[in-house]
């Protein structure tokens, strides 16, 4: 049945290269997580400024980036956004769709975290002289923030299995990458496939411990 | 008024494509679905101790890229000389990923029946099963339906990475009309428009269930 001799060894020299690959790839996901909270509170912002028009456009951008597949954003900012002169790189491609999806995915869960705050604390701070901005700030935000963090932790982790799409738009340099470079240098698909394949896991897996720990420090009542 | 290259014929193109997206969609989350009930009960029946192997299975099959997955599973079929077709590797490798997520939506549900119903149901001399079809099944259906939806509609999206494999789904059909129309815009436009009109209207009703089910 079996006719492939595994060698796992030319597969495991690469190893050096792979983890470079997945440094790049935990950068990727962490820098689209920071840019993704920062549209997410912003478009949460929008949602509930009462402005139709920014409204609109929030709502359409959180259905947009939860109704289509995330390999379709980025395909959209990689080969869409060139007919208006926009070319952008394989990387800021990867970036910005991952990005576009997160906030989406984000204001969403933001959404459902601000149903969980009573109104009556809004009226209480405003009729404490808060102004309505730093009722937001103060009062609002913190809570919003950590109610949603597990969610948030679960998009982080979608990130990182997103960042793998990156590949289909000529990234190199993440761990999907360079094992795709890989790959097409020797042809032992499995093995190195493989070895990539235990990297995610091991990412994914320190991502959420590490997550549990930052919650466990934060969150003492 | 812009004019287009666009014809008739690529339309069609990318009906078929979307045509193969359902397709795949369909075979994985029916055969996922009967997976992930069976690994739910499972998980509920025997505990965590027992199913601790099978709960570390489904971990993988959630934590590890799908792309990645497609392409281990594609060359370990060709390794094994099973002679599967990428439509048939993409549909196992994306079942699985069905029912690791089902699994957990199945276990949660059967969680949130109430342990005193089902010991009621069990005093009044309904056996195992009739206590699982009769009481369990319908409260958890509840529960998990608005999930299960999401879950279908993830799938959905995310079996836009067959592409890799060189199957022709919707996005590598627009990809095709793009390399050779030149109008990257308007065909990714239309591409994510079908995305959009198959997905949206099942989401509204998912979140429409779950606001309607929820216990109050």
């Amino acid at each position: 049945m079996f006719n492939y001799s595994f060698r796992w060894n030319q597969a495991l020299a690469a190893l050096p290269q792979m983890l470079d690959g997945a440094r790049v790839t935990l950068g990727i996901a962490l820098q689209s997580m920071a840019i993704g909270l920062v549209l997410a509170v912003v478009l949460t912002l929008c949602r509930r400024s009462g402005n139709w028009f920014a409204a609109a456009i929030a709502t359409g951008w959180v259905e947009i980036a939860r109704n289509t597949p995330g390999l379709f954003q980025i395909y959209m900012a990689h080969f869409g956004l060139g007919a208006f002169g926009i070319h952008l790189s394989p990387f800021t491609a990867l970036l910005s769709g991952i990005a576009f999806n997160n906030a989406g995915y984000l204001a969403e869960n933001f959404r459902g975290a601000l149903t969980a705050i009573p109104e009556t604390q809004t009226r209480a701070a405003r009729s404490l002289g808060l102004s309505g901005g730093q009722t937001f700030q103060l009062i609002v935000l913190p809570q919003m923030l950590r109610i949603a963090f597990l969610p948030t932790t679960n998009q982080m982790v979608w990130a990182i299995l997103m960042t793998s799409l990156g590949v289909t738009v000529g990234m190199n340099a993440d761990l999907a990458g360079v094992t795709q470079e890989l790959n097409a240098r020797s042809f032992r698909t499995f093995e190195f496939f493989a070895i990539a394949a235990v990297i995610y896991y091991l990412i994914t897996k320190a991502v959420t411990l590490a997550a549990r720990l930052v919650a466990w420090r934060l969150f003492i009542y | 008024m812009p004019t287009t290259a666009l014809t008739l014929a690529d339309l069609a193109f990318l009906a078929q494509g979307a045509g193969l997206t359902l397709a795949i969609t369909a075979v994985a989350v029916a055969c996922g679905t009967v997976l992930g009930i069976l690994c739910g009960i499972l998980r509920v029946q025997f505990g965590p101790f027992w199913t601790a192997p099978l709960t570390f299975l489904l971990d993988v099959f959630r934590s590890v890229p799908l792309l990645i997955r497609l392409v281990l599973a594609n060359a370990a079929q060709s390794i094994a000389k099973l002679g599967w077709g990428p439509f048939t590797t993409s549909c196992i490798v994306l079942s699985l990923y069905t029912a690791a997520y089902c699994t957990e939506i199945v276990r949660g549900a059967i969680v949130a029946v109430p342990q005193p119903l089902r010991r009621a149901s069990r005093s009044l001399g309904l056996s195992w099963r009739q206590d699982m079809t009769f009481v369990v099944a319908p409260l958890a259906t509840r529960v998990a339906l608005p999930s299960w939806i999401g879950l279908t509609l993830g799938v959905m999206k995310d079996s836009a990475l067959v592409l890799w494999l060189g199957l022709i789904e919707l996005l590598r059909a627009s990809q095709i009309l793009v390399t050779r129309l030149q109008e990257p815009l308007l065909i990714l436009m239309i591409c994510g428009g079908i995305y959009f009109l198959l997905s949206f209207p099942i989401a509204r009703l998912g979140g429409l269930l779950e606001k309607r089910w929820s216990p109050r």
